[in-house]
């Protein structure tokens, strides 16, 4: 195989790591890490608006992670937690970074990388456009998220939002999601 | 018609909707995971209070933080009161917003642009 899992989180642990988490993704984990990163951010930083960037574009990455972590089938995970998500907080260069993996479906590849080509493609007038159109027109989806996350982060980070796909096997893909602030 | 008293927690705002005065507050942080729940107690409470409003409505929305799951049942906070403005009656729509904090005066214009009551912003200084 060559995907490896403790590699891939090895990779992500790339500069000076806030806080770095391999495992399953909960409401109460969330919970947790967001108190955890608010109070080491009180001391790292003093302007109260790079701060509040960095928690906004944080509680949006996690909580997508949330909502859209597929599990490996039993017989592969290899004992896996489930709802199994990495996320890496840290800062490189000057600049804080925040790196999401998770595993997904290969049938919803092609459509996650249009979307995310299509938003970074867009100008800051037109994620605002595309931002309210969604808000107004657009149902939540079953799993609750509204679809506007990654518009939102985008935005946030002017458009400051890559992506790698690794291919796991023939069903299931890694995607990972690096955001710069 | 009974009032809401909702205390704020870590990823929820503190909420009071009190129709004797006419005052719709929320404020603090709104990050749940799915907003749906707590939200639709408050629309369910606007769509009775638009059926006997007070002649103002006057609302303050303070929010530190909220989610993409929040804004979508922001905007249907809003929509209930765009239906009581509607009908006839005043609303005054307070949105603060903490100083330099463009994105969330920004968000409140979005709101504004959306639905068709004008906003006060309200730059909060320290």
């Amino acid at each position: 195989m060559s995907f490896n899992i403790d590699e891939r989180y090895k990779k992500m642990n790339k500069g000076e790591v806030l806080l770095a988490y391999k495992g399953s993704i909960t409401a109460e984990l969330i919970t947790n890490v967001l108190g955890v990163v608010e109070s080491k951010l009180d001391h790292v930083i003093s302007k109260s608006i790079t701060k509040k960037k960095i928690y906004n574009i944080l509680v949006e990455s996690l909580q997508n992670l949330y909502h859209h972590v597929d599990d490996l089938p039993d017989e592969i995970n290899e004992g896996m937690d489930i709802h199994f998500g990495i996320f890496v907080i840290s800062k490189v260069d000057e600049q804080y970074v925040i790196r999401t993996g998770n595993f997904l479906k290969n049938d919803k590849v092609k459509k996650l990388k249009e979307r995310l080509d299509k938003i970074k493609s867009l100008s800051k007038d037109e994620l605002k456009e595309l931002y309210k159109f969604v808000l107004n027109n657009q149902k939540f989806s079953d799993k609750g998220g509204g679809g506007l996350g990654l518009i939102d982060i985008a935005r946030r980070t002017d458009g400051r939002v890559d992506y790698e796909f690794d291919e796991f096997d023939d069903n299931y893909s890694f995607f990972n999601l690096n955001i710069t602030i | 018609m009974e009032s809401i008293s909702i205390e704020g927690t870590p990823k929820t705002p503190t909420v009071n909707f009190d129709a004797a005065t006419g005052i719709v507050e929320i404020k603090g942080r709104s990050i749940p995971e799915n907003s749906i729940e707590f939200y639709r107690p408050l629309v369910e409470w606007l769509e009775e209070y638009s059926k006997e409003p007070q002649k103002l409505t006057t609302v303050n929305i303070q929010l530190e933080y909220f989610n993409t799951s929040s804004s979508k049942c922001i905007l249907d906070v809003f929509k209930k009161l765009e239906a009581i403005k509607k009908a006839r009656n005043e609303v005054v729509i307070n949105w603060y917003y903490e100083e330099d904090d463009e994105d969330m005066l920004e968000a409140g214009e979005d709101y504004e642009s959306i639905i068709r009551i004008p906003f006060k912003m309200i730059e909060v200084v320290d």
